[in-house]
């Protein structure tokens, strides 16, 4: 008798079934990435994969879902993602810092753009993950100079530090979440306060985070009372440009895209492009509540539906 | 209802110490951060007080074991969250100052903030084991049970903060709850222990 019940829908779905798998089977060729770095590191799962000349690193399965950094290995200053492209558009506020911070490295896409834009910077790294750093220069080109260094240990810490040391920056770009992780500690009140005290006035701020989940008016609410008003620009990802002080007007930013143009539009950065996604505009609930160290569950946030 | 008194205390205070404990590494990342050394250090610190909790808790237990004697025991690990709330940003500002390296700090951290509740946490069990215990025939048994409840509470304790209370309270107010039914807890067993007492 069970195995009535059982065949029937089985036989029903047989079917469709095969041909389904059939389908996934004829097209996976086309998807078949090579795993040419694998390895366990203290925080996750790392892999560099290969699909003719792009090369990706991932923090998960070896999948085409979940990309940290990919670069073309034709065109290696190329920016691949929109978010990079959205990230190194933050020069339209300040076009030449002379000290920027990057708190997380991924595949060294953004410090080596800044590098390549500005060869006179002092960029200073951080990234927690030591299999991170190892990955970014053996597979990705990243190279460290005397004026471009890695610091492995966690954001907070190091940004603690250079308060304790007096430092200050020009830019600050934050690219320290995962698609799937936030360092919780990393987006609160508090931490926004700490950053704006190691910017120099008018200093700006990039924040890559994400453009649609529960978290979107927690997180606005936190960077709307820590910096006042901001840019926000939204794709697949969400990326934030904020000053510590007023913020940079439109014709400031026209005015210094034009004059960046060269460096820029050969990256794949377009102005024109990004300045259709600019808004400056509150779209997040006025009784939004504020992130901070006693309350902070951005993990939890982040996987509800917004 | 004398043992139901003995297991609510253990269920609670099973409770508090996962609370507590996963509630420790939020408190420590906005200073020394949430890689995996702060996690190591918190972890280390509490298993190194519960097992001291143990051993004073099992030696504390020879000398006429009483009901009351265990409700004072886990009414204190309460109230030791107090210095926690009071104290943990000048302690944690105080040891960033000394050391920036989050693994000293973390311990540093912990010992002071974490390890005595830790330690008073661990007594309540040994010390729960012998109230329950009447004859050596079924030491093994409650032994077991008593494992069980503060075990299963742990468990508890450990999800009811990380995926609800930490979404709806600050830190400081889940701290202030936990120790709210810890006086309860030991409290309401307390006015029990001396209605059954002979």
């Amino acid at each position: 008798m069970s195995s009535k019940i059982m065949n029937t829908p089985f036989k029903k779905l047989a079917l469709p079934l095969t041909v389904a798998l059939g389908a996934l089977c004829a097209t996976a060729p086309a998807y078949a990435l090579k795993t040419i770095h694998s390895e366990r590191s203290l925080y996750r799962n790392l892999f560099v994969t290969e699909d003719g000349d792009l090369r990706c690193l991932t923090f998960r399965r070896a999948t085409a879902g979940t990309r940290q950094t990919c670069f073309d290995k034709t065109q290696p200053d190329f920016l691949y993602f929109p978010y990079a492209r959205m990230m190194i558009g933050s020069l339209y506020l300040n076009p030449n810092p002379g000290r920027i911070l990057i708190v997380g490295l991924g595949g060294g896409t953004l410090p080596m753009t800044m590098r390549g834009i500005l060869p006179n910077a002092t960029i200073d790294v951080v990234e927690i993950d030591p299999a991170v750093t190892k990955a970014a220069k053996e597979f990705f080109n990243f190279k460290e100079d005397d004026k471009l260094k890695v610091t492995e240990e966690d954001g907070r810490v190091f940004v603690k530090k250079a308060i304790k040391a007096g430092t200050q920056y020009d830019l600050i770009m934050l690219d320290a979440f995962e698609d799937d992780y936030i360092p919780e500690h990393m987006l609160t009140r508090e931490f926004l306060q700490e950053i704006k005290t190691i910017l120099v006035p008018g200093g700006v701020v990039a924040a890559n985070t994400f453009s649609s989940s529960g978290l979107y008016p927690y997180e606005s609410a936190t960077y709307a009372e820590a910096f006042g008003k901001f840019y926000n620009l939204k794709a697949a990802n969400r990326v934030m440009w904020a000053q510590n002080g007023p913020l940079a007007a439109q014709e400031t930013l026209d005015a210094n895209a034009k004059a960046l143009e060269p460096e820029l539009e050969k990256r794949g950065v377009k102005s024109g492009m990004l300045f259709l996604m600019l808004n400056a505009r509150q779209d997040w609930p006025d009784d939004a509540r504020v992130l901070t160290d006693q309350f902070s569950p951005s993990n939890l946030l982040n996987t509800r539906v917004k | 209802m004398r043992k139901f008194a003995i297991l609510a205390i253990s269920c609670w205070s099973g409770f508090l110490l996962m609370s507590l404990e996963l509630l420790s590494g939020r408190i420590l990342a906005p200073t020394f951060g949430s890689s995996i050394y702060v996690w190591g250090a918190v972890i280390t610190i509490f298993m190194l007080a519960l097992s001291i909790g143990y051993l004073i808790g099992g030696r504390y237990s020879m000398n006429s074991p009483r009901l009351s004697v265990l409700c004072a025991l886990h009414l204190a690990s309460g109230l030791l969250i107090l210095p926690i709330i009071a104290f943990e940003l000048p302690v944690l500002d105080g040891i960033f100052e000394y050391t920036q390296d989050p693994r000293l700090g973390s311990l540093l951290a912990s010992v002071i903030l974490f390890f005595l509740p830790a330690v008073v946490c661990g007594t309540v069990a040994p010390y729960a084991v012998r109230l329950l215990v009447e004859d050596s025939q079924a030491a093994g048994f409650y032994a077991g049970l008593q494992y069980f409840f503060s075990t299963a509470f742990s468990a508890a304790g450990t999800l009811l903060t990380s995926f609800y209370f930490v979404l709806i309270f600050e830190v400081d107010q889940i701290l202030m709850l936990l120790l709210g039914v810890t006086v309860v807890v030991a409290g309401g067993a307390f006015v029990m222990s001396k209605r059954i007492a002979p």
